[in-house]
């Protein structure tokens, strides 16, 4: 795989004052791949996800997507992000709309589409994460995993080139982490190329195609899952996953 | 008492002005601290600096002296207003600095990630701010926002010192014809609570219609 490379990071360095939270990232995503990075908290994998579509600017090295170097701040940055979507760990619906205007409204301000259009996408969306009964609601009386579910459809509504998942299930009961990895396994089988900061050490292993594990700021290792959880190769992989596979 | 039921015209006319000054004044500063809000989150940096400069000097200046310098600074460049627009202006701007505050407090309990999840959807800063921002800082700031147009309609009494027809000048008038100061402001008074009364009870309705459910 990785053939056709969709998003290239060179070289990405990024601090937070003194603290080097990202030092000299290389990776590669590309069209089609599930990339799943985990690693202990403070790694920098939440920070390597969001850098992506410049949720957080770097301080040197490139990011390309498609082939274009990430604009800066502006409209054309604004327009490339809509080709990327992101999943927050803490949904970020918003809150004054209902689901289906939570859905459609950046469909009919960044797309341009038609209140009706949009909507009928949106119903779409809705119907294959299973809540197209809940559209008239408000987030605030749906259930973490309902809520992230809803997430999930307004970032594909963009007709993204690629998802960016931060995290999506930390924030959920364990009933519901199910219901959302379903989701995302069933988007992974469709093709669609995803980054995915997660714990979940189980869609690790049956959805990614390439694991990347990062400890302080590195990439440590980057390789197919079943290499990885079997025979990790670094001291700081090994220890992890003795920590994390104990229980 | 009949110092009311003799001067009704007079009454109504200071009454008429007073509110005329309080809706216009409001509706500037509504707009203006709105803007000025706006402008002090935005993401570029002289945006940012204008909108803080404008709290700082508006908000520390006394509203006697902001219309001094409205109706005789305003002049000497050329501007030559009616007295009631140059009240409007000095009002308005002075209140909207305050309402900016507000509404800035407001912006800051809208939880950062939706901003975020706007944005990474590739809605523009102003996108972000009118759909999903701004909507929802408006709920939590209602209450704030009414005491400071109530504020506003105290503060127009200023005005009536710079030729302006208002409520709390027609004592002048009454003073000279020779009636008892107690009625006569009792009156005044009662002008004062109808219209400060009014915008309570219009932000009352506010509330209960947009305010944010718990």
């Amino acid at each position: 795989m990785a053939v056709d490379p969709l998003i290239e990071l060179r070289g990405v360095n990024k601090y937070y004052g003194k603290l080097h939270v990202l030092q000299d990232i290389d990776l590669t995503v590309g069209r089609g791949e599930v990339v799943v990075i985990i690693g202990p908290s403070g790694s920098g994998k939440s920070t390597l996800c969001r850098t992506i579509n410049r949720l957080e600017p770097i301080d040197s090295g490139t990011i390309t997507l498609a082939g274009q170097p990430l604009p800066a701040e502006g409209r054309s940055l604004a327009r490339l992000r809509a080709e990327v979507g992101m999943v927050f760990q803490s949904f970020n619906l918003f809150a004054h709309k209902t689901v289906l205007a939570n859905v459609s409204l950046a469909q009919v301000k960044v797309r341009g589409r038609g209140r009706e259009d949009a909507d009928r996408r949106s119903r779409e969306l809705l119907e294959r994460v299973g809540l197209l009964a809940h559209a008239e609601k408000y987030p605030a009386q749906l259930s973490g995993g309902q809520q992230q579910r809803v997430a999930i459809a307004r970032a594909l509504a963009m007709d993204p080139k690629a998802l960016l998942f931060d995290e999506p299930t930390s924030a959920l009961d364990p009933e519901m982490i199910n219901e959302v990895l379903e989701v995302m396994q069933q988007l992974a089988r469709e093709g669609m190329t995803m980054v995915v900061v997660t714990h979940e050490m189980g869609f690790a292993r049956s959805a990614a195609n390439r694991v990347v594990f990062m400890a302080d700021g590195r990439v440590v290792e980057d390789r197919v899952p079943e290499e990885f959880f079997t025979a990790p190769e670094s001291d700081r992989a090994k220890d992890f996953l003795s920590k994390i596979l104990k229980h | 008492m009949n110092v009311l039921t003799d001067n009704l015209s007079l009454y109504g006319k200071g009454l008429l002005g007073t509110v005329e000054l309080t809706v216009y004044g409001s509706l500037l500063a509504l707009v203006l601290g709105f803007l000025m809000a706006s402008f002090r989150v935005a993401p570029v940096a002289s945006l940012r600096a204008f909108g803080t400069a404008w709290v700082t000097v508006l908000r520390n200046t006394p509203l006697t002296l902001l219309f001094f310098a409205v109706v005789l600074g305003l002049p000497r460049f050329g501007v030559v207003l009616p007295f009631q627009l140059f009240a409007v202006l000095a009002l308005g701007c002075y209140t909207s600095a305050f309402i900016c505050e507000a509404v800035r407090s407001g912006i800051n309990t809208v939880p950062t990630g939706q901003g975020e999840a706007a944005r990474s959807l590739g809605m523009t800063f102003g996108q972000t701010l009118g759909t999903v921002i701004l909507p929802q800082a408006f709920r939590s700031v209602i209450p704030p926002i009414g005491s400071t147009l109530i504020a506003l309609a105290k503060n127009s009494a200023i005005a009536g010192s710079f030729s302006v027809t208002e409520l709390l000048g027609t004592y002048k008038t009454l003073n000279e014809l020779g009636y008892g100061i107690i009625w006569t402001f009792v009156w005044i008074a009662v002008g004062y609570l109808i219209v400060t009364l009014t915008i309570s009870a219009v932000f009352n309705v506010l509330e209960k219609r947009w305010g944010v459910a718990r």
